[in-house]
């Protein structure tokens, strides 16, 4: 372990002073547009214009240069610094992380935090590979997501009915999410019966990459009206080598890989920051890139034993009438994963379920929620808010 | 026909039938690595050597890929797996057989040399993968 535990005494605490969203699917506009119609609502529900925050932090993968700078400069806001951060699948919450460093520590009274992405269609192509190995076919992202997901079937008794019940929860809560992508529920026959993407993933079991924004105000002051909502928890983690089915995607790893996860250390540290544990949550929002990747994250995130994930969800774990839901807003599988967005997308739909807003998928009384976020580098990022 | 070009000249070494992977031993920790790095990956240490290994191996994971991966001139559907190498490795491989049904977890594996396509400049271009070992590549 090469994390340094630097601890500054006095922090101060970072609350969420407005939110905005771009729902998340496949749009006619530009990223800047998209990343602009964001930030704009989340400035608007934090009541400030030009000259009314420090700094911003921009999550994106797909964007190239300076895109977070092209939607500030868009809506007249340029001048303080922005910087654009990438860290894979955990982007906006890396960038969440450092926005809310700023503030803990004095150096910012409130920062923006925007995710934002436009991906190509298709297989999401990644300039993580070597051309050679694309040229191999060993940059084959579904067929990793499959021998994870074979591999997690072999060692516990997770089964492929299982597998499709992630997705047909998933879609259920998607249904009530008007930011979604797909809003129709899904039965397992259905899900079973779609196309097999590579054994034993069916095309149903997947996300889709698409596009999307989400925007935060964080701020070192509670909002004047509604309930102070504050970011408990904010770390990211990057992998330990080892595993071959790591998020890390490497080519070779060793036949003892028990070593922890980026998603179990990022979680550790998580609720060390907060102050809490797994029972103490009241709402999760999970990386579901696959459906297998969903078992995985509940299990590396805590909410259930090691190799217990396949009898958490058949307990009805995660569902909305159990202990602790995961996934109300639908998860990746029903918004999609716009990349940069993704985390921020997440932490958005958690302080919605502290506010109490969230209509037919409301969470009673959710008072502490995490977010978590895992992919290629490898980087994990976990999120606990609170009110 | 000009001669065959490896898809990266670091990957493999063939020697007559027999076909080896290129990994690396870390000096310090011993630990191997595959394909070799700037340094070892699980101590930093510089000073890695390199190692032939997987001429044999078991089928640890497998499934087959049948959507066109992103810069892929191959053939689909094709076989995409873990082999498992007495070495003490675990690596990512394509598999010459692309029917998931007709291969098992434990099952022996051979290290073969395989045609991917032909290049811009009519080379044929081939990469290593893993055959089962009761069948001839």
């Amino acid at each position: 372990m090469t994390t340094v535990d630097v601890r500054p005494v006095d922090l101060r605490p970072v609350y969420v002073a407005g939110t905005g969203l771009h729902p998340f699917g496949r749009f006619d506009t530009t990223l800047t547009t998209i990343g602009a119609t964001a930030v704009r609502a989340a400035l608007a529900e934090a009541g400030v214009g030009r000259g009314g925050f420090d700094a911003a932090f921009c999550g994106c993968v797909y964007g190239c240069v300076a895109s977070g700078h092209k939607v500030f400069t868009a809506l007249g806001l340029s001048g303080g610094p922005i910087v654009n951060v990438e860290a894979g699948c955990a982007s906006g919450g890396a960038a969440l992380a450092l926005g809310a460093a700023q503030i803990a520590t004095g150096r910012a009274e409130r920062v923006v935090v925007l995710g934002l992405e436009k991906m190509p269609r298709g297989m999401i192509r990644s300039s993580f590979f070597e051309p050679w190995r694309e040229e191999a076919g060993l940059a084959a992202t579904p067929g990793y997501f499959a021998l994870r997901a074979q591999r997690l079937m072999r060692e516990s008794d997770v089964r492929l009915e299982d597998l499709a019940r992630v997705s047909v929860t998933n879609h259920a809560h998607g249904v009530h999410n008007p930011n979604a992508m797909y809003r129709k529920p899904v039965t397992v026959e259905q899900v079973l019966a779609s196309a097999a993407v590579c054994e034993p993933l069916r095309l149903l079991m997947l996300c889709s990459p698409n596009e999307g924004a989400a925007a935060v105000v964080l701020s070192a002051t509670p909002p004047a009206d509604g309930p102070a909502i504050r970011i408990a928890a904010a770390q990211v983690r990057s992998h330990l080598p080892g595993n071959v089915l790591g998020e890390h995607t490497p080519l070779s790893g060793l036949v003892d890989d028990g070593m922890p996860t980026p998603t179990e250390m990022a979680a550790r540290a998580a609720y060390e920051e907060a102050g809490l544990g797994p029972d103490e949550l009241d709402v999760v929002e999970l990386q579901d890139t696959d459906a297998a990747r969903h078992i995985l994250s509940a299990e590396e995130l805590g909410l259930c034993p090691r190799g217990g994930g396949g009898r958490w969800l058949r307990d009805g774990g995660g569902e909305m009438t159990s202990r602790l839901p995961v996934n109300p807003s639908g998860g990746l599988l029903s918004k999609g994963e716009p990349l940069g967005a993704s985390a921020i997308g997440q932490a958005i739909e958690i302080v919605w379920q502290l506010r109490g807003a969230c209509g037919a998928r409301q969470v009673a009384d959710a008072r502490v929620g995490l977010a978590h976020t895992v992919g290629r580098g490898a980087n994990a990022c976990v999120m606990i808010i609170r009110r | 026909m000009q001669a065959p070009r490896p898809i990266a000249p670091h990957l493999f070494a063939t020697s007559g039938d027999e076909t080896m992977l290129r990994a690396a031993a870390c000096d310090a920790c011993t630990r191997l690595h595959f394909p070799a790095g700037d340094a070892c990956p699980y101590c930093g240490n510089d000073a890695c050597r390199e190692r032939l290994v997987g001429r044999t191996g078991m089928l640890f994971l497998h499934t087959a890929i049948a959507s066109r991966p992103p810069g892929y001139r191959g053939e689909l559907p094709f076989g995409f797996g873990v082999v498992e190498l007495p070495e003490g490795l675990r690596v990512v491989t394509r598999l010459t057989e692309a029917d998931p049904s007709r291969l098992r977890q434990g099952q022996a594996m051979r290290l073969v040399v395989t045609p991917l396509h032909t290049d811009d400049d009519g080379n044929p271009v081939v990469s290593y993968a893993y055959a089962p070992a009761e069948t001839s590549s």
